[in-house]
């Protein structure tokens, strides 16, 4: 890989696991980057800007993903949607009813 | 290719391109667009898009401010899905490589995606497909606006595919251009069964959930003989299925030659085959099959249809039509025979916890006596046309019978003092279909002039069966050895009074309990008029003597399926080339 990539390995916190409204804040904050940002989960890869994809991956709580980034932000995006899927999504919106 | 399983229910095959139909009755249009198009059709589906994430964003600012951010939270999910870049690619790939329409693309990726949500694991991320079937509902309302289109609107042939068909959808279709239906509810003896017998096409029910995986445009085939759907066939498949429709033609044109002899067995015993209709427009198909009459001529698709009560003036019209085409060959007209939920200007009825033993039928008409008078005078008025006869359905007590017979003379008194034409000495009978009619059918008789089993409803309030629900439809059974007692007990009682008996369920038209029919002394039979010339076949090659045999045997075993298997036997060693069902 070259200097533009990077990777990381994050497990899912959300008690409710990527439903509706986190896949719809990761998309969000991935659009924000340049890079080509990807998700895997057990070998199955998805693009990081669709929620539709990041729905396909039917992750709940607990379920290891790796992320993936390629571009001149690269490192930014990875640490920014590592935070957001280890974190806690409610310190993004105020109601943690997601 | 995928083959799906269901419940034949109106035989024959039928292959197409299919009509999905959802709650909201939407139609696919097209599947394909021309090369020049592409760029319009790329503008099309943009423009959708944003005016569907215009409407989304609206909803979610509404919700927002009323109720708060975490009630809108979903609008947001939709409109971040509206918004999603792989999405687009996917829809502008099909519609500039493979040249599909934006509608066909739409639902086609946008049902994968659901598909593929259904599946996961975790009830709460498998509802996510319901979020995408709104979106493709949004979608579509924009891509499609006014050209939206119905069953009550189609202009090509085209198989139906749909949850449930209702009465209100069916009522209004153009039979011309329905090949087949199939559902993925309902049992023998559904709605839809008996709109698909009627129309003559072949019909599966019961599949389970599919429509999921399917998208309007895409070719199938309907096996209504097996009770087989199958989307999107391979050519081996499509190229045998098409061999059979041939040959069906080929078997059609052999019996068509049948219609223009008489009813009557091998001995020389006459016998009187009619037809069984709804819709005026199945007469033409009564008589082409050569019905020697209309034994039942439903009367509910007045009302259900409509969005007003019918007037006196839409009952009359449609009889008239019927009585004046069916040129003095008897017309049996069934009052209505529905609940109170079909009829929209009723009060909805408060503890209607069972439909089928609760106000409907000749209940619902003694207490509505002017939505009963006004079909009576209407049935009386047309009865100058032809040769009418007038059926109460649903009779179980004699007092029913009674009321209703002074309604209709009340009905004749009206008209005679105006000085309106009828046919003073009409024939009145009765439907023989709960159990207590047949128990009590002697004191009946006395008021009836005739009367008419109807097997679809005898046997399950006979057996205690919900013949929709799939869960217990294979208790319905009509070789139920009670079922068999019941028809037998009716018939004898009503040649006793030498009052004319006929039978009008489906039971008539399935060439496997023809003899067995014959056997136990019925010689009027009304049938669904697609299955008349095969009905007169069986009738022309056997004798009354043999058939007795037949039943004598039957009625002496034991259980439905011992009785079934009997049949099948008898039936197969002398037509081995006819199908059963």
């Amino acid at each position: 890989m070259d200097e533009h990539s990077a990777t990381r390995s994050v497990c899912v916190t959300n008690l409710r696991g990527l439903h509706a409204r986190p896949a719809e804040l990761i998309a969000k904050r991935a659009m924000e980057f340049k890079s080509k940002i990807e998700i895997i989960r057990d070998g199955h890869r998805v693009d990081a800007k669709s929620i539709l994809h990041i729905l396909t991956l039917g992750a709940e709580c607990g379920t290891e993903l790796i992320l993936e980034a390629q571009g001149t932000d690269a490192e930014r995006a990875i640490d920014a949607l590592a935070e957001l899927i280890g974190g806690d999504f409610a310190a993004f919106y105020q109601n943690n009813q997601i | 290719m995928e083959c799906l399983q269901g419940i034949a229910v109106s035989h024959g095959v039928a292959i197409g391109e299919v009509l999905v139909l959802d709650n909201e009755g939407f139609r696919i249009p097209r599947r394909f667009v021309s090369r020049d198009a592409v760029e319009n059709e790329l503008e099309r589906l943009a423009a959708a898009m944003a005016a569907a994430s215009a409407e989304v964003e609206r909803n979610r600012n509404r919700v927002a401010d009323q109720l708060g951010d975490e009630y809108a939270a979903i609008f947001s999910a939709h409109l971040q899905m509206l918004r999603d870049p792989r999405l687009q690619g996917e829809l502008e790939e099909m519609i500039r490589q493979r040249h599909y329409s934006p509608e066909y693309s739409v639902s086609r990726v946008l049902r994968r995606y659901a598909k593929v949500f259904e599946e996961l694991e975790g009830g709460y991320l498998a509802q996510r497909a319901s979020d995408i079937f709104d979106i493709e509902k949004r979608l579509l309302r924009h891509l499609l606006g006014r050209r939206r289109e119905e069953l009550s609107q189609l202009i090509s042939p085209i198989l139906i595919l749909a949850h449930d068909l209702t009465p209100s959808e069916t009522v209004n279709l153009n039979p011309k251009f329905a090949l087949g239906f199939v559902t993925e509810v309902g049992g023998p003896g559904s709605h839809t069964a008996i709109v698909a017998e009627g129309l003559g096409i072949p019909a599966v029910v019961g599949v389970g959930h599919f429509l999921t995986d399917v998208s309007g445009g895409d070719m199938a085939i309907i096996d209504g003989n097996q009770g087989l759907v199958i989307i999107d066939p391979d050519e081996d498949t499509l190229d045998r299925y098409r061999h059979e429709v041939e040959e069906y033609r080929l078997a059609a044109v052999k019996l068509a030659a049948l219609s223009h002899l008489p009813a009557e067995t091998s001995d020389k015993v006459r016998l009187e085959l009619m037809g069984n209709i709804e819709f005026p427009y199945e007469v033409e198909q009564c008589l082409k099959h050569g019905g020697d009459g209309i034994g039942l001529y439903r009367t509910e698709f007045l009302y259900l249809g409509a969005e007003t009560e019918p007037t006196e003036a839409d009952h009359y019209n449609a009889y008239s039509k019927v009585l004046q085409a069916m040129e003095g060959r008897p017309v049996i007209i069934r009052t209505f025979d529905l609940g109170a939920d079909k009829l929209a200007t009723l009060p909805k009825p408060e503890d209607e916890k069972n439909p089928f033993l609760g106000l409907r039928s000749i209940r619902l008409a003694l207490s509505n006596i002017p939505l009963f008078r006004t079909q009576l005078r209407a049935i009386l008025r047309a009865s100058v046309h032809g040769t009418a006869r007038i059926m109460f359905p649903m009779i179980s007590t004699l007092t029913e019978l009674r009321q209703a017979r002074m309604v209709l003379a009340d009905a004749m008194e009206d008209l005679e003092e105006s000085a309106v034409p009828f046919d003073h000495d009409i024939p009145v009978g009765i439907m023989v279909e709960v159990p207590s009619a047949v128990m009590m059918l002697d004191r009946f008789l006395e008021l009836a002039d005739f009367v008419s089993i109807g097997t679809n409803d005898l046997i399950q309030y006979a057996l205690a069966v919900d013949r929709g629900n799939k869960d217990v439809a294979n208790l319905y059974t009509a070789t139920d050895p009670a079922v068999l007692r019941l028809i037998h007990m009716a018939i004898r009682t009503a040649q006793k009074a030498n009052v004319s008996v006929s039978l009008c369920g489906q039971m008539s038209g399935v060439p496997r309990y023809t003899m067995l029919l014959l056997g136990l002394g019925l010689r009027n039979f009304s049938m669904t008029p697609s299955s008349l010339p095969e009905i007169k076949r069986i009738c022309r090659a056997v004798s009354i003597g043999e058939c007795e045999q037949i039943a004598n045997r039957a009625l002496s075993l034991e259980t439905a399926n011992d009785i079934r298997a009997y049949l099948n036997d008898e039936h197969m060693k002398r037509f081995p080339d006819m199908p059963l069902a």
